[in-house]
């Protein structure tokens, strides 16, 4: 496996030398393609970029491929049971299948081997420089950037090199997001966010409390029913809790057949509606809260365990946190229960902290960038985001389509300026667009997007760009 | 949006897979063969695996389902053959090359809409549509027909191979010939064109003015999809690769690799 420490491996060196702002030399890669970070969204920004005739130099902070979904990285929030929850299909790069015989949902090692074996079926690592992270991107003139990069934990001396572009594809889920409540400071019991939950070994046996009913609390909750001696599984709302088969296939390739047929929304509601009713039925004869929302409208959670264990009493559903106390946590509804561990699967928050909150249009620094397509920056238009969406189905044909767009585009920024421009006034006009039906707002949803709506938008995108 | 792929993916099989590397990694982006309608994998592994190796490269050959070794598949489709090829590409370790021959040809195309292939090459290519079908009809009247009913498509000795092969291994040869699905056949005739191919490979197609199956023209008509010239090998029969001087054209293809056709300054 080559890695940046291997000998032989071309150094990039400075073409020509300019000088950055504050005087320390900056290598000039000319028509060179940054990509920060070779997760799944990096990796595809680097496969198109070079089919599409770009130079590359992709920072990764780790050493090895595969981002969040390496869980050897520090950052990865993985745990030892983590599978997909949309099946292979949906999840797979569209020109780089998964082998057909592995499961509709597969492991998170699966996808990791996914992974390893798309950098080196498109010989991929010799553009990536791995421990090696970013310090700062800044633009300066002509619409190209200066990237500081050093090795990863800060030792060594920092370089700076100028690039043709930037990809962002730094990930959305390792930075996490951890509510505050009246009283946590004194709480005596052991308190995790759900980014540390590695193994199930860590619930055996103890009275554990989980808050969040995204994926991965229920996952965690499912789990700490079979191995902690209690389980409360705390949420702020009702929500809808989705099997991963009906009529014997996996629910999102059902989904998508209706999607095909073009079955209206609300129609799709209402078929969801009646099989959930005909085949778990109606959950709050168990405890768990009425959902305020019809289904389609928040992420979706794919999980067939949860209600088998709430219905087994393995998991006692329990509302909102009140306050903590130093014994005991209060409750919404006055109860109190006395967890020994509380898991917090709060999710987490995208973070660009080596970039002026200011060029990505997110003002009050609070990771929530103005974008459209949520990967284009007006009036930047050799800057793109991938892979920060929150899709229904799988991430991974996004991003690889954002990197073909983002590609073509700058192709065309050379051999076709107008069409560039126009692109660019789009761009403009378009920030901030959304791509799903009436989504709840939050910090979790705002870059939620549909799949379908979401790729009909890039698809149009990308007829736009080429016709003519 | 791929809504119905997605929504039907298709069912996985066992398939047999030939291949031949040589002793020596020099770096050579793999082959993969696609063999045409009724050819099993094993139509490459008599002479052009061998030979693909002896020159450095990786040579796989893949039997598209219920042909050759691979799981039976009576109601499979073109789709399913292309994804089949899909699947084996994805799997060899580097970006490959694939070659395509006769009606796998097409299956080669289609595949080549979702695999970015380094390059392709269409060996006396069958790309269906009605011209196909009228030559077939024409040429090899008692062979195509009962296809149209779902029969096996029937080829023939003189179609397949020139005079120079001795007759026992013509004999032995057309022995092995299996059939494509019925449904795969009428969709030789009246299936959509493929989507274009991803990446923008370079694509050379090779065939013989003298091939029974694939006129000249239609050879030059392929061949001005990809916006090239056809290579010619006069006379030979359609299966090149099985042919008396199955030699030249392999060696030809080769060389065209060796050139590097993906840095010709495309764009």
């Amino acid at each position: 496996m080559p890695t940046s420490t291997e000998p032989g491996r071309p150094d990039p060196e400075p073409t020509t030398l300019a000088h950055g702002h504050d005087g320390r030399p900056v290598s000039d890669r000319g028509d060179t393609v940054c990509v920060i970070g070779a997760g799944a969204s990096g990796l595809t920004a680097v496969k198109n970029l070079v089919e599409h005739g770009f130079g590359v130099d992709c920072y990764e902070r780790e050493t090895g491929v595969g981002g969040a979904w390496n869980w050897r990285h520090d950052r990865s929030p993985v745990y030892a049971s983590t599978h997909l929850i949309s099946s292979r299909p949906f999840t797979q790069f569209p020109d780089f299948p998964m082998p057909d015989h592995w499961p509709d949902y597969p492991h998170h090692s699966q996808l990791l081997s996914y992974f390893e074996r798309y950098a080196d079926h498109f010989d991929l690592r010799r553009h990536i420089w791995f421990g090696t992270e970013v310090v700062r991107v800044e633009p300066v003139a002509d619409d190209r950037w200066d990237v500081t990069t050093r090795s990863t934990g800060g030792y060594g001396p920092e370089r700076t090199s100028r690039y043709a572009a930037v990809v962002i594809a730094n990930g959305h889920n390792w930075s996490p997001k951890l509510p505050r409540y009246e009283g946590l400071e004194q709480f005596r019991g052991e308190v995790m966010h759900a980014s540390s939950y590695k193994d199930a070994a860590q619930l055996r046996g103890k009275r554990v409390l989980v808050v969040g009913a995204g994926n991965t609390g229920c996952d965690i909750a499912v789990e700490a029913a079979q191995q902690a001696s209690r389980c409360w599984h705390s949420t702020r709302r009702g929500y809808w809790y989705a099997p991963k088969y009906v009529f014997g296939r996996p629910a999102d390739q059902v989904n998508d057949l209706l999607l095909a047929l073009r079955v209206p929304l609300r129609v799709r509601q209402w078929l969801y509606h009646r099989t959930l009713r005909l085949t778990v039925g109606d959950l709050t004869r168990f405890g768990l809260p009425k959902p305020d929302h019809r289904v389609y409208e928040t992420h979706p959670i794919a999980n067939s365990l949860l209600v088998y264990h709430v219905g087994h009493g393995g998991i006692a559903p329990v509302p909102d946190i009140a306050r903590f106390h130093p014994h005991g946590v209060e409750l919404t509804d006055g109860r109190e229960i006395d967890p020994e561990l509380v898991v917090f699967a709060t999710g987490y928050l995208p973070r660009f902290e080596f970039l002026d909150g200011k060029i990505l249009g997110d003002d009050e620094g609070v990771g929530r960038p103005r974008l459209w397509l949520n990967a284009f920056v007006p009036d930047h238009p050799t800057l793109a985001v991938t892979g920060l969406l929150q899709p229904d189905s799988g991430l991974f044909p996004l991003a690889h389509w954002q990197a073909v767009l983002f590609a073509r585009l700058l192709r065309l920024r050379v051999s076709r300026p107008d069409r560039a421009t126009a692109f660019a006034a789009r761009v403009r006009a378009g920030a901030g667009e959304r791509y799903a039906a009436r989504v709840k707002d939050s910090t979790r949803h705002w870059f939620e997007v549909g799949h379908a709506d979401y790729l009909r938008a890039l698809a149009r995108a990308l007829r736009e760009l080429e016709s003519k | 949006m791929r809504g119905w792929e997605w929504a039907r993916p298709v069912r996985p099989v066992r398939r047999e897979v030939l291949s031949a590397v040589p002793e020596l990694e020099e770096g050579r982006p793999p082959l993969l063969f696609v063999p045409g309608f009724g050819h099993g994998a094993w139509a490459y592994a008599e002479n052009w695996l061998g030979h693909v190796a002896a020159r450095g490269f990786s040579g796989y050959a893949v039997s598209l389902r219920g042909h050759g070794g691979s799981d039976p598949a009576p109601e499979a489709t073109l789709r399913a053959y292309a994804h089949d090829v899909v699947q084996v590409a994805a799997s060899l370790p580097r970006q490959a090359v694939l070659v395509g021959h006769g009606a796998g040809a097409l299956v080669t195309a289609h595949a080549m809409a979702r695999y970015p292939a380094r390059a392709a090459v269409l060996v006396a290519p069958v790309l269906g549509g009605w011209a196909t079908f009228g030559t077939a009809l024409r040429r090899n009247p008692l062979g195509t027909l009962p296809a149209v009913f779902g029969a096996g498509l029937r080829l023939n000795r003189r179609q397949l191979f020139s005079g120079e092969l001795p007759d026992a291994e013509a004999r032995r040869y057309t022995a092995r010939l299996g059939r494509a699905s019925r449904r795969a056949q009428w969709q030789l005739v009246t299936g959509a064109d493929p989507e274009p191919a991803v990446g923008d490979p370079p694509v050379l197609v090779v065939g013989s003015p003298d091939d029974r199956v694939v006129p000249a023209s239609a050879l030059t008509r392929a061949a001005q999809r990809y916006g090239s010239a056809p290579l010619l090998f006069p006379g030979m029969g359609h299966d090149m690769m099985l042919d008396a001087r199955w030699r030249e054209p392999i060696d030809a293809i080769l060389d065209w690799l060796v050139k590097d056709p993906t840095r010709d300054g495309r764009d």
